[in-house]
């Protein structure tokens, strides 16, 4: 394997422009961003489970999109199997994309209203010109089994609304798995589903995983699931990455004070460990005007005055475990 | 434990769609006392908003409370006029839902909103004596003096919830009905939300209705909790024995299927199967297709709901003889 990165994210930015008013536009010649992504590197190891944590507003889906290259970037690169997106013409992107495959959180959303669930699954084959008719039909089938879409060909002939929630979302996945891709960036996956079919969910996807040997973006707001199917996890706090390593280095001892609340404000399901320690005060600032030095100092217990006057740089704190905090570097 | 502030007894709650009757709540008693915070859990479509809407008689259209009796502090709910049924509400029952921008009005200031509703509640309290209330009330809740002129769109979702439990406290509600709270709030607003409420409601004495799909939320907080199945009440127990031992079938797969933070490992049990149809419900035990333990007469007569030890109540047959079981 010529390389263990699948992808390598270096110095990504992404500013979405604020809508201003005419009036506003008059007023003023300075013009205001949401800076949802603000300088990032990570790379994405070939068959891991890449975790991106965070709560909402951080950036999670803006990187996720970015790797897409759904939408472009402000500034950086993204390398996938070491070729620069960027450099890429439309007709090479669009041969690039059968290896990067995206499930959102809503499947009904994603899925068309009008077209057989059969059909909106095996759509990508027709389209990249790999099979139809019969054939299109049969590795459709294949794939619906897999996901456990069963009975096949009975579900190969229905419509999204007459599907469950969780059979709309394994529709979803065998249609980001039937062009057998490298990459799945999964933003929510099961934020949308009820307990039990979470769980079916989450299992589903972990065995597929190994079966077709993918590799996972996996992006959510919920520490508790992100610990059932992440190998590494990266935690977001206003467009930045505040702490990133291997599970359960991250869950056992986080360094980040924003980490570290973050752990400690997911409801345990037990009665047993009610939760004692004092979360952060207020929450978290608009990402137009962000705080300046490290972003989280206004919050953070333990902030210093270097902490308001000095961008922390994410440095490597112990083996593979990184961290953005003045006060563990020192 | 005390007189009960509510006593539902056989509510029936119906909606009626083309595709014929859905039976939301089918038969449901429970009774909720003064000062606890009882959790209501179960999965989307088990009949939680319904019963929490019926306790309000604000069913939702179609629905119709067609069946049952609700007792709040000694009165017949069911039989009240729609005027007393308002005042009721009014200035004793609050409920907050999971997007307060329905129960806010969008072109009236914080301020304003608080202080109208301190002077429905209390007309002899003069405005001015309404507005020193509503600024130590907003200061309580923990939102700064000046946030008290926004409206509701400029607050934070967090914030809007404070605003919901103020407003409750400003009535001095005997009973908040709380329908998925934090569930639209990111984790540590949800953390700081969960810590107000329950300092509020060990300060006040508050009785909480807490209506949620958020097992986690539930152990956080609840002191008691009931379990709900397609319709029906499955558990009733204190939150710990029902955490520690599980005893309906249902429930020991729900808990298993609850991502845990706290425990090593990472696979989780998969519950077979989805919730029944609320139109043609399965007969006898409503959880025996899906059940591991089910045998002959699960599929055939109903299990009532029975206290099988000092409040603790299932409605299982495997419990009839107190066999039991405890699945790993
Ligand atoms: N307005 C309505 N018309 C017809 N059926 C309804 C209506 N509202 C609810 N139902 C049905 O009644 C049942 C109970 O719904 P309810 O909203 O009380 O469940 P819930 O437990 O609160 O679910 P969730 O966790 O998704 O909020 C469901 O089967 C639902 O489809
Ligand atoms: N298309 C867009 N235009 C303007 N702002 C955007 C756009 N997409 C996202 N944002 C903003 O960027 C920030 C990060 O958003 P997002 O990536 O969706 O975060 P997350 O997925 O972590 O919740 C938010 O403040 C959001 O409002
Ligand atoms: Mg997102
Ligand atoms: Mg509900």
């Amino acid at each position: 394997m010529a390389n263990a990165n699948l992808v390598e994210v270096r110095g990504l930015r992404k500013w979405f422009p604020v809508q201003r008013s005419f009036i506003e536009r008059l007023v003023t010649r300075q013009r205001d961003f949401v800076r949802a992504v603000d300088g990032v590197d990570f790379e994405i190891r070939r068959g891991e489970v890449f975790g991106l944590a965070g709560e909402s507003g951080s950036g999670k889906t803006t990187t996720g999109r970015l790797i897409l290259r759904l939408i472009e970037p402000t500034e950086g690169k993204i390398l996938f199997q070491g070729v620069d997106l960027a450099s890429l013409g439309e007709e090479e992107m669009r041969q690039m994309r059968r290896h990067m495959q995206a499930i959102f959180q809503d499947p009904y959303a994603s899925l068309n209203p009008r077209m057989k669930i059969g059909d909106a699954i095996g759509h990508s084959l027709e389209i990249f010109g790999i099979a139809k008719g019969q054939e299109k039909r049969e590795r459709v089938l294949e794939m619906m089994e897999r996901v456990g879409l069963t009975p096949p060909s009975i579900l190969y002939e229905k419509y999204p609304h007459q599907l469950s929630g969780g059979q709309r979302q394994r529709a979803v996945i065998a249609r980001a798995l039937i062009l057998r891709p490298d990459l799945v960036v999964a933003d929510e996956p099961i934020a949308m589903a009820d307990v039990s079919v979470r769980a079916l969910l989450l299992e589903l996807m972990r065995r597929l995983k190994e079966e077709f040997n993918l590799t996972y973006l996996f992006i959510t707001h919920d520490l508790a699931t992100a610990k059932y199917i992440c190998n590494r996890i990266g935690v977001m706090y206003l467009g930045k990455i505040v702490e990133m390593g291997p599970l359960e280095k991250v869950y056992r001892s986080p360094l980040h004070p924003y980490t570290q609340a973050l752990l400690a404000a997911v409801p345990v399901p037990d009665p047993k460990f009610r939760r004692t320690q004092p979360m952060p005060k207020g929450e978290i600032p608009s990402p137009i005007n962000p705080p300046s030095g490290c972003r989280f100092h206004p919050r953070c217990p333990y902030a210093e005055p270097i902490c308001s006057e000095e961008e922390p740089a994410l440095v490597e704190a112990e083996a593979d475990h990184f961290v953005a905090c003045h006060l563990v570097q020192r | 434990m005390n007189e009960p502030l509510v006593r539902i007894r056989d509510l029936v709650v119906t909606y009626k769609t083309r595709a014929g009757e859905v039976r939301a709540v089918d038969g449901v008693s429970l009774d909720i006392y003064p000062g606890e915070v009882l959790g209501l859990v179960g999965e989307s479509g088990c009949g939680k908003s319904t019963l929490g809407t019926a306790l309000l008689r604000l069913v939702r259209h179609p629905g119709r409370i067609v069946g049952g009796e609700i007792w709040f502090d000694g009165r017949n709910l069911l039989a009240l006029s729609e005027e007393e049924m308002r005042r009721l509400r009014g200035a004793h029952i609050s409920m907050i839902f999971q997007d307060p921008m329905t129960s806010l009005n969008p072109l009236q200031r914080i301020s304003d909103h608080i202080v109208e509703t301190i002077r429905t509640h209390k007309p002899e309290v003069s405005e001015e004596e309404a507005r020193k209330q509503a600024a130590e009330l907003i200061d309580r809740l923990g939102i700064m003096a000046e946030r008290l002129d926004d409206y509701p769109h400029q607050l934070s979702g967090g914030m809007r919830q404070r605003v919901m439990i103020g407003l409750a406290l400003a009535l001095r509600a005997d009973l908040i009905i709380a329908d998925e709270p934090t569930t639209s709030l990111d984790v540590i607003v949800e953390a700081q939300f969960l810590d107000l409420l329950k300092e509020l409601q060990e300060e006040f004495g508050l009785t909480i209705l807490l209506i949620t799909h958020n097992i986690g939320v539930v152990a956080q907080l609840a002191d008691r909790v009931a379990v709900m199945y397609a319709a029906k009440l499955v558990e009733l127990a204190d939150v710990e024995p029902l955490f520690a031992e599980p005893l309906h079938p249902y429930t020991q797969a729900l808990l298993a299927s609850v991502p845990n933070i706290r425990l090593e490992g990472d696979t989780l049990k998969i519950m077979r199967g989805s919730p029944p149809d609320l139109i043609e419900p399965p007969p006898g035990c409503r959880f025996h297709p899906r059940c591991p333990h089910a045998f002959e007469r699960c599929s055939q007569e109903e299990p009532p709901l029975k206290e099988i030890r000092p409040n603790r109540w299932v409605a299982c047959w495997l419990y009839e003889t107190e066999r039991g079981v405890r699945e790993a």
